[in-house]
């Protein structure tokens, strides 16, 4: 590649090798960008955490390329957001082109006080280099590269490991494994276990182009464009000038030949033009599953991203959805380890993450049928829709080249607490609902989400919480800290724009109790002790 | 709610008929399942209801499948 070398992780013979170590608390089976989510998440709340990984660098070729809203602010919580948020290419529009025409576009994040873009584009490579450089400030985390997992024994209160390295093999024991390891996930094969679901037939071109181009920083679908008929083609900026584009070409296609330069350039030339001056950075041929495992807690092995759930790319839900795992999972491993909450508070990681996968199954099955149609008729009325989109505004909400990562709202969670009768609200910040971030006045920092990490907030607008009770649930076992919203000399937060106040329908009196990965699980109109303590409770299975 | 009217509900069903067959006028095949697909489109939107839709939906496709092939 022109742009891009891959940094080699050297690896060194560990002093395990040459004895019998420890039971670690937490081992994580994969470094791409999940396993090192979940080790930063763990090593910055000081749990030690090892890492084993059989490659030796980060991703070869760019691979997962689109991180959301909600991931961006998940990796803010990490302390790699700003870099990575610099490092890639922002945007919000995206256009479907049906033929040769426009028949819509869409804009993701219309509003303005927000931190983080609707999206960023960034080659997987780079992200998980940031996320590398993150894990080794850690001093309660390491990295062992070139260890493959090799056998693996889940006992009742423990996992045994068996790991391989260019020195012959050792064991390793934890108590809790968290396998990362993508979607062949090798732990999984050796547990005997499976993912479950469906398989697309159709095969799809993935280049990466380094190109000099004035294209806007924006997502473009085409379907059955003159450039490449009968099939559909999607177009993104990356960082350092490299455009992905990924074209679909049946599934009677032979992906040997088709990834063959001499297939590869007239495709490129017919859809950029003839005077285009591009390099290929990299290509790959490749098809795609719906599927997931039935339980993503097997007794102490945990799995998360690909490892436990894969989609078709259409909408970026992959890896969006796998930095959503390890936030979900890594607080209630910690109130776990720590014993401030019984273990079957990681059977609610399993209830929230199924149904977030189910949902992002869901839709991009439903992305898929549209468009890779699957008899005459669904392509009909796939066609009679994109005809109809130029024209009529309902046919727009018809057209699904990708329904695009959001995060899933965990409204059916044995950890909410339903709201009181009689107090009703409006907006979106539900019990289940992730915190929607907004600017605030405030010394220690200028977005609310900033202040809401690692532990339980009360989110209090305007209302008079006495200080021994703030005292008091800052003592409890599982922790709750104030945030005060509103002017006065007691509040932490100003709000002087109102978007808090809108964004959280926040009257005076109004409380929203967060967990520590930001999701909302009860809400009040007047605060009562006994309630939030009880919420808690609730929340970390202590009821 | 609103149930799905299958009772007479138009005051010139010939005039009716007769556009729907003039509709498709020298289309094609194809071009016939196009028009049909984008009238079904915007006719269920205008409708808009889900269960109305989802009666109608089950109404078409009485009597369709043979028998014994219920899916």
């Amino acid at each position: 590649m022109k742009t891009y070398t891959n940094p080699i992780y050297a690896w060194k013979r560990s002093a395990d090798q040459d004895g019998a170590p420890p039971r670690r608390p937490v081992i994580v089976v994969g470094a791409g960008p999940v396993g090192l989510a979940a080790a930063i998440d763990l090593a910055q709340q000081q749990v030690p955490v090892l890492v084993l990984d059989e490659d030796d660098t980060v991703s070869v070729g760019s691979r997962a390329i689109c991180y959301a809203k909600r991931a961006l602010e998940i990796l803010d919580r990490l302390g790699c957001g700003e870099r990575i948020v610099r490092r890639g290419v922002e945007w919000k529009v995206g256009r479907v082109f049906f033929r040769d025409e426009q028949v819509y576009s869409f804009d993701l994040l219309p509003e303005t006080g927000h931190r983080r873009p609707a999206f960023v584009n960034l080659q997987q490579y780079h992200l998980e280099e940031c996320l590398v450089d993150r894990l080794a400030e850690l001093p309660k985390a390491e990295v062992r590269w070139r260890n493959k997992v090799v056998a693996v024994t889940a006992r009742e209160d423990d996992v045994l490991l068996r790991v391989a390295t260019p020195e012959g093999e050792y064991d390793l024991s934890c108590e809790w494994l968290i396998a990362c390891d993508g979607s062949r996930s090798p732990v999984r094969a050796l547990l005997g276990l499976e993912a479950e679901g469906q398989v697309f037939h159709d095969r799809f071109l993935i280049a990466d182009v380094h190109m000099k181009s004035d294209f806007p920083a924006e997502r473009w679908f085409w379907f059955d464009p003159p450039f490449h008929p009968g099939q559909s083609a999607l177009l993104h900026r990356q960082a350092d000038d490299v455009w992905r584009i990924d074209f679909q070409l049946g599934w009677d296609a032979d992906p040997e030949l088709e990834k063959q330069p001499a297939r590869i350039l007239p495709r490129l030339r017919s859809m950029l033009g003839e005077k285009a001056l591009f390099d290929i950075e990299w290509a790959s041929v490749y098809t795609f599953a719906c599927r997931r495992m039935h339980r993503f807690r097997q007794g102490h092995v945990l799995f998360a991203g690909d490892a436990a759930h894969v989609v078709s790319p259409f909408g970026a839900r992959g890896a969006n959805s796998g930095f959503q795992d390890v936030d979900n999972l890594i607080w209630k491993l910690k109130l776990v380890l720590a014993g401030r909450a019984p273990e079957r508070l990681l059977d609610t990681y399993d209830a929230e993450r199924v149904a977030a996968a189910d949902e992002n199954l869901l839709n991009s099955t439903r992305a898929t049928d549209f468009i890779t149609p699957k008899s005459k008729v669904s392509r009909t009325f796939r066609n009679a829709v994109l005809a109809l989109a130029k024209h009529h505004a309902f046919a727009r909400k018809l057209v699904n080249s990708g329904r695009l990562s959001l995060p899933h709202v965990y409204r059916e969670s044995p950890l909410n607490t339903p709201d009181r009768e009689g107090e009703a609200f409006s907006g979106v910040m539900v019990a289940g609902a992730p915190a929607v971030d907004a600017p605030v006045e405030s010394k220690a920092a200028p977005w609310l989400l900033d202040h809401l990490r690692n532990g339980f907030t009360l989110l209090a607008f305007e209302g008079a919480i006495p200080n021994k009770a703030a005292e008091a649930l800052a003592h409890d076992p599982v922790a709750c800290r104030i945030l005060r919203v509103g002017g006065g000399p007691d509040g932490d937060l100003g709000d002087r724009a109102g978007h808090l106040r809108e964004r959280y329908d926040g009257r005076p009196g109004t409380c929203y109790l967060l967990r520590p990965d930001q999701h909302v699980c009860a809400r009040w109109r007047r605060f009562d002790i006994d309630d939030v303590r009880a919420a808690i409770r609730r929340a970390t299975c202590n009821d | 709610m609103a149930a799905l009217n299958t009772g007479p509900n138009m005051a010139a069903p010939d005039d009716f008929y007769e556009d729907l067959i003039a509709l498709h006028r020298d289309l094609s095949e194809e071009e016939s399942a196009l028009v049909n697909a984008k009238l079904v489109l915007l006719l269920a939107n205008h409708i808009g209801d889900p269960e109305v839709l989802a009666a109608a939906m089950a109404a078409a496709r009485e009597d369709v499948v043979a028998s014994g092939g219920s899916s």
